[in-house]
């Protein structure tokens, strides 16, 4: 570190639109050292100690509330879980409120999940510690987009020229809008395909963007395939006929894969139902990274952490 | 007593009047419009510059009451509109209790009279309880004095409903105000379907809801000889729809707001929910449309859609904040700024759509300066500059999307019967 003159230090996390490639990229280099210290026999370090980081999460979650909070503990950070179901949030405070309680407490970041769209970019302007986005609504999921960007570099030794693919539930998918504004802006092609209804009718008029009426398209000689959650409600909501439909027609199994390239990795943000959006064999196979993709996101969330608690000067 | 506004260019559309003149106000009526009227015995207002126009006519807006004072009252909302130029409001009846029995009508005018300081016009629900089943006691309430009738805020879901209230109200000559979202279409949208949306990840409010909500109501009046008025309309689909059926002589007119003429959906950012209305800012291609369908006569009147909430209920997150900003002290001043000064609107066509136009589709004593009308007057000045500055309105709403603006032009008088309720901003009374 060091080397570098950026800095994210008090930065709030709110989307991937509001990084450059450069910092992108920086963020990407520490979490790789993070990820060293992750293998490590004793795993702490203490770049920030004597800070204090709050999750607050409206929304239920497992790797990425848990990976965030040992994220902040190998770094020697204290570390406050807040979830919607324990807290006075069930009493009926506002958001509002709970933010000033929760910086009123002296805390340095505030890593937030909400539903709504935009929660995490109201609560930046409404308290001053910083705000990390774990997911908001539809909108963005950043430290997603990273892990998968560091997945992906670690397995491919670069960006530029690959093709992506990313399929199933785009419209619901904070997932996919994070990942379409990384890959775009690290110069990775974006193909999506899915269900029409649970594509945007307006989409995505940026260069670089594909959007295909068949899945079989958008895989073609792709070299990274994320693989979306598909909600079971979404089907009771009628966008689509079937589970079983659904795994036929837009499911990722073997015969589909063979229509990307032979080293395809494939990416999944979990949980999965597979069967459904993935094939067992696809999401246990030599091409899938999706456990890695975990592990990956406790460097990720370690650099992020970094960067924004203290501009990444003191590992 | 007497008043003389002397000097101003008087804009009296409903009797073809625009030119330099004086007008002449005694006992709270308009005595006479003329050039060199004397000025014996009455106060002299100087009004060179300014325009003299009959006081603006506001068919929708919310008030609130009753039940809801903690968004706006009676009191708060009158004198939001006396400072933004209007003598003359028409509230919406989507209150707690919804105003759907002739006896909330004759307490909601009762309550007028005590705290109000412009005129207000009480509107009935359709409906019982506005939930388009029943049909409410639109007879009953025509005679107590409502002045048209609508379930706005809600789509009538039942084709079967609205053609039964269309068929019914004949025999009271009384108009029905749609809100056009067909609602299977809108449920969990905040705003409109677009790229915009798209990339934010918001649920959208198609236009296409608006189209085929509007087709629907205007087919429908059609086949019952009924008449229609389209609230706060915003699809340029929907204008064409409108404007087709005016060909065919169908009896439908339709009003629009100052914010679905002048914004766009790229208006909208996650942090600030003042650009959640209902139905949404569209896409300038829409936006372009409802201007042309205003200056071709496609669209009667414009209206603010005046939609107070309280702070502490619009500061939140977008998803969860009610729709509707307050617009009356604003409309004025975005419409002389973004559209008269622009040379989009001629201001003779904008005094037009927010006078003689309303009175003349909702039968109202009002909107004309001619001799005996009540003289209710508003007085703008096009070119004063100003800041919208949300701590000096009277609304007890917030969360105007036109915070902070800088505006040339603004209503400088209000007169309501012949007496100056608001001078230069500042409410009197």
């Amino acid at each position: 570190m060091g080397k570098n003159s950026m800095s994210l230090r008090g930065k709030d996390v709110l989307a991937l639109a509001d990084f450059s490639a450069e910092e992108i990229q920086m963020l990407l280099e520490t979490a790789k050292e993070m990820k060293n210290i992750i293998h490590r026999d004793i795993k702490k370090v203490p770049a920030l100690r004597g800070k204090s980081v709050v999750t607050l999460f409206y929304e239920p979650s497992t790797r990425t509330r848990s990976s965030f909070e040992l994220a902040g503990k190998y770094l020697g950070a204290d570390v406050v879980n807040i979830t919607a179901g324990t807290s006075s949030i069930v009493k009926g405070e506002s958001l509002r409120d709970t933010l000033y309680t929760v910086e009123a407490m002296g805390v340095d970041a505030i890593i937030m999940r909400h539903k709504a769209e935009g929660a995490a970019e109201y609560a930046s302007r409404v308290v001053s510690p910083v705000i990390i986005n774990a997911g908001d609504g539809a909108h963005a999921h950043p430290s997603q987009g990273l892990l998968n960007l560091f997945t992906i570099m670690e397995k491919k030794g670069r960006f530029e020229g690959l093709k992506a693919a990313i399929v199933g539930d785009i419209t619901h998918s904070r997932v996919a809008r994070s990942d379409i504004q990384g890959m775009r802006k690290m110069g990775i092609e974006v193909h999506l395909a899915g269900p029409k209804t649970l594509l945007p009718r307006y989409l995505f008029e940026e260069d670089g963007i594909y959007v295909h009426d068949r899945v079989e398209d958008a895989i073609k000689n792709a070299d990274v395939i994320n693989v979306l959650r598909i909600q079971l409600e979404r089907q009771k909501a009628g966008l689509f006929p079937s589970p079983r439909e659904y795994a036929r027609i837009f499911g990722i199994n073997d015969a589909r894969l063979e229509l990307a390239k032979k080293d395809v990795l494939i990416l999944h943000p979990g949980p999965m139902n597979k069967g459904l959006e993935i094939s067992p064999f696809v999401a246990y196979g030599a091409n899938s990274a999706i456990q890695e993709q975990v592990q990956n996101g406790v460097a990720v969330r370690m650099a992020i952490l970094t960067h924004a608690l203290t501009g990444g000067k003191e590992v | 007593m007497k008043t003389l506004i002397r000097g101003g260019r008087v804009i009296d559309p409903a009797n073809k009047i625009d030119k330099i003149a004086d007008v002449l106000v005694s006992e709270g009526k308009i005595a006479a419009v003329g050039e060199a009227l004397s000025a014996e015995g009455a106060q002299v207002i100087e009004a060179a510059g300014k325009i003299v126009a009959p006081g603006f006519i506001d068919m929708h807006v919310h008030l609130r009451e009753p039940g809801q004072e903690a968004k706006e009252d009676f009191g708060s909302g009158s004198r939001a509109a006396a400072a933004g130029g209007y003598t003359r409001v028409a509230t919406m009846p989507n209150t707690k209790p919804v105003i759907d029995t002739a006896a909330l009508v004759k307490a909601m005018q009762q309550r007028a009279a005590e705290d109000a300081v412009v005129h207000i016009e009480i509107i009935g629900a359709v409906t019982k309880g506005q939930k388009g089943e029943e049909m409410a006691e639109v007879g009953d309430m025509t005679q107590a004095g409502a002045v048209a009738f609508s379930d706005d805020g809600h789509f009538t879901k039942s084709a079967k409903v609205l053609l039964n209230c269309y068929d019914y109200l004949r025999t009271f000559d009384k108009i029905i105000i749609n809100h056009e979202e067909e609602s299977s279409l809108v449920e969990e949208g905040v705003m409109n379907e677009s790229h915009r949306s798209a990339m934010l990840g918001m649920k959208g409010r198609p236009t296409v809801a608006e189209d085929i909500a509007v087709a629907r109501d205007v087919m429908l009046a059609e086949y019952a000889d009924a008449r229609v008025h389209v609230a706060h309309i915003s699809s340029g689909r929907a204008v064409d729809i409108v404007r087709q059926a005016k060909a065919r002589g169908v009896k439908v007119t339709a009003e629009v707001t100052p914010q679905h003429l002048t914004m766009t959906d790229d208006a909208v950012e996650l942090f600030d929910s003042s650009t959640k209305i209902n139905p949404p800012l569209r896409e300038q291609k829409d936006v372009d449309a409802v201007l042309a369908g205003l200056l071709d006569g496609t669209i009667d009147c414009i209206v603010t859609d005046h939609s107070p909430h309280a702070q502490e209920e619009k500061d939140r997150e977008y998803m969860y904040a009610p729709s509707g900003f307050p617009g009356l002290e604003t409309a004025v001043g975005i419409l002389l700024t973004d559209l008269v000064h622009t040379g989009k609107l001629d201001i003779a066509t904008m005094v037009e759509k927010m006078t003689a136009a309303p009175a003349r589709i909702f039968g109202l004593a009002a909107g004309s300066l001619a001799e005996g009308m009540p003289a209710d007057i508003t007085v703008l000045d096009p070119e004063l500059e100003w800041t919208v500055d949300e701590k000096k309105f009277y609304t007890k709403g917030s969360h105007s999307p036109f915070v902070g603006r800088r505006l040339k032009g603004r209503a400088v008088m209000t007169f309501v019967d012949g007496r100056l309720v608001m001078e230069n901003g500042e409410v009197l009374a």
